[in-house]
């Protein structure tokens, strides 16, 4: 049939951008070096050429292995993690010059680790595209799954403090120099388990319901898998100090469960629970402290960054924040710059306060920009999962994509004062192993699941034999039914 | 470097920035609207003309037989079946001859039956009852060509 010809993989668009997105991350380093040198260096191309190779490969392996995936993802996360590179390596130089010493090499210091972990996350990606072309595969080791994620998700609670916390969160596993972050790969394996188990209980949680002041409830044995999370969620805030990984789990169940079953009671009863939980634990900071102290504080320091008391406080203060805030103010509407700000006064600028560092020198011109192409990037993954057939794919690219979005609101709303601060880190963009790997590794659902939806192999073949025909033959070759 | 060109690269980055993202959104859009899905895969019906198609006057005509059943409103509007000899069974189960996903229409809400060239409708003990044109459909009814028969928000015609 010559309609076939209709249905593009679009992989040449995808070369396209991701050409542009390079560019874009070389312009950027050629911007830094101009305002950090004084000259544009000859070789200002290279770490944009070489980070540029790394998404070729990956291009390469997805033309190949999932030709109808969406054609965005790719170039967008490209995009944002080539900025990152470049924006840790600008750091990197503006230190040495700082302290008179060489200009760092392409594969050197903070910025030439990034890349080794980018090439790391992509290889893993490739990797996850090779071995799983068809992503209900998943769906038989879900129970597994499950199991895995709440272990990575509980172990630095229980390890001591002096090998997993780091600034007040528990949040790793360090072994001498490595340092791994587990809860960003239980993500993952819990969306997957997510998934799995509301496709089998779907029927249930959204048909048995009774009605109360205009919307239905569940029944409450119904609720118990939702207060078993919000349970687990919450010893996550009180045992390893951190809200926003707390609320990332939760939301992440609650979502899913409301994309299941598609009502919208599971929304209010998940942020009834998840804000009355908070407000408690911020009751009992201010009342018993313990292990509620840490998030009492953050509290108090996002209610007032500038006040004198918390920002002279002897641990735990406002400057950070207040750091993140001012480097935010001085970069405006179009920022200084790149290369031209000093990001170095903010604290984390490599890793939880990468966006403020970003946003003195891009200004909320920028900053906009960025956040809209994650925002696409969320949209791709929502779109992947309206588009594919299958329930199981529907749940687990929905809870993806938004475990990225609300990951990103998270740190972002931290930063601007929004919520109280957490550090998580930003997406693709901060500096760290853990976090890159994994979100490259969604991407690669991702990328699975959104080559399902849009392939077009074989629905005809289904269209025509399969089951979907079977109505329009009970009654006879007389009888057919003609859909517009 | 002077101040010039300084400022050219600091705004020319942000500019190429909104650009990409132009792009994407460029790429998303021509997704969305690239070919039509399953317009054409089905194959368009024997006998059927474009003339047909395009829907007559609903004006009742006796002595012409029915050849289809045609939804002229509601979810499944346009859609149309081609009558034969056999019943056809209307309402939310799943092997109904024509399944609506009404929720004002029965699992198993009315039948079209054919007597002698002439298509009747029977009500079976719907909730919220068939009509033909605005009357309540109590017993077999006949239905003459191009009369409306309403089931919930889906509303059926008889076209020759």
């Amino acid at each position: 049939m010559s309609r076939i010809r209709q249905w593009k993989t679009r992989r040449n668009a995808e070369l396209g951008l991701l050409a542009f997105a390079m560019l874009l991350v070389a312009a950027f380093g050629a911007t830094v070096e101009a305002n950090q040198f004084d000259e544009i260096r000859p070789n200002f191309w290279v770490p944009a050429a070489l980070i540029g190779i790394l998404f070729l490969g990956l291009h390469v392996v997805v033309r190949f292995t999932a030709p109808f995936a969406d054609p965005v993802l790719l170039p967008a996360v490209a995009l944002i993690n080539g900025i990152g590179v470049a924006f840790l390596r600008r750091l990197d130089i503006a230190r040495a010059i700082a302290n008179d010493e060489p200009v760092p090499g392409f594969f050197a210091e903070t910025g030439g680790r990034q890349l080794a972990w980018t090439l790391l996350s992509l290889i893993l990606a490739a990797v996850l595209l090779l071995l799983l072309r068809d992503h209900k595969v998943i769906s038989r080791y879900a129970y597994t799954l499950g199991l895995v994620g709440i272990v990575l998700m509980m172990i630095p609670a229980v390890l001591p403090s002096s090998i997993s916390e780091v600034n007040g969160a528990k949040l790793w596993i360090r072994l001498g120099s490595v340092s791994i972050q587990p809860g960003e790969f239980a993500k993952l394996a819990l969306v997957s388990f997510f998934a799995y188990y509301l496709v089998r209980k779907r029927e249930v949680l959204s048909l048995a319901s009774h009605r109360f002041l205009g919307i239905d409830f569940p029944r409450g044995r119904d609720l118990g898998p939702v207060l078993t999370v919000w349970l687990f969620s919450l010893l996550v805030l009180v045992f390893e100090k951190d809200l926003g990984t707390a609320l990332l789990y939760f939301g992440l169940f609650v979502v899913t469960l409301y994309v299941a079953t598609e009502r919208s009671s599971w929304l209010i009863i998940g942020l009834v629970l998840f804000f009355g939980g908070v407000y408690v634990a911020y009751l009992l900071g201010a009342a018993i402290g313990g292990p509620f102290a840490n998030f009492y504080d953050r509290a108090e320091l996002w209610l007032d960054p500038f006040s004198q008391e918390n920002y002279t406080r002897e641990s735990g203060n406002s400057y950070q924040l207040v750091q993140g805030l001012l480097g935010l103010g001085t970069g405006g509407l179009f920022g200084t710059g790149p290369g031209a700000g000093s990001p170095g006064k903010v604290p984390e600028v490599r890793t939880d306060f990468i966006f403020a560092g970003l946003g003195e020198e891009i200004g909320l011109f920028g900053l906009a920009a960025l956040l809209v192409i994650y925002l696409l990037i969320v949209e791709r993954g929502l779109h992947a999962a309206l588009a594919v057939r299958d329930s199981f794919g529907k749940l687990v690219a929905g809870g993806l994509a938004f475990t990225l979005g609300l990951q990103v609101f998270v740190i972002l709303g931290g930063i601007t004062g929004l919520i109280p601060l957490t550090g998580q880190t930003t997406p693709f963009l901060s500096a760290g192993g853990s976090s890159l790997m994994a979100n490259w590794l969604l991407i690669a659902m991702l990328l699975r699941i959104s080559d399902a939806a849009r392939r077009p192999a074989n629905s005809i073949a289904e269209r025509t034999s399969g089951p979907k025909k079977a109505p329009t033959q009970l009654h006879g070759a007389m009888t057919e039914v003609i859909k517009p | 470097m002077p101040e010039f060109v300084l400022t050219v690269a600091r705004f020319g980055f942000l500019i190429l920035l909104w650009i990409f993202v132009f792009t994407v959104v460029g790429v998303i859009r021509r997704d969305l609207f690239a070919g039509g899905r399953s317009k054409s895969i089905v194959a368009s019906p024997r006998g059927v003309g474009g003339a047909v198609l395009q829907g007559r006057p609903a004006k009742a005509k006796r002595g012409k037989a029915a050849r289809q059943l045609v939804v002229t409103a509601g979810q499944l509007a346009g859609t149309r079946i081609t009558l034969g000899e056999a019943p056809i069974a209307i309402g939310r189960a799943e092997d109904s001859t024509l399944v609506i996903t009404d929720d004002f229409a029965s699992a198993r809400h009315a039948r079209l039956v054919p007597r002698e060239g002439q298509w009747f409708v029977e009500d079976l003990g719907s909730t919220n009852g068939t009509y033909l044109d605005r009357g309540k459909v109590s017993g077999p009814t006949p239905v003459p060509l191009g009369v409306p028969i309403r089931i919930g928000r889906t509303s059926l015609e008889l076209r020759p």
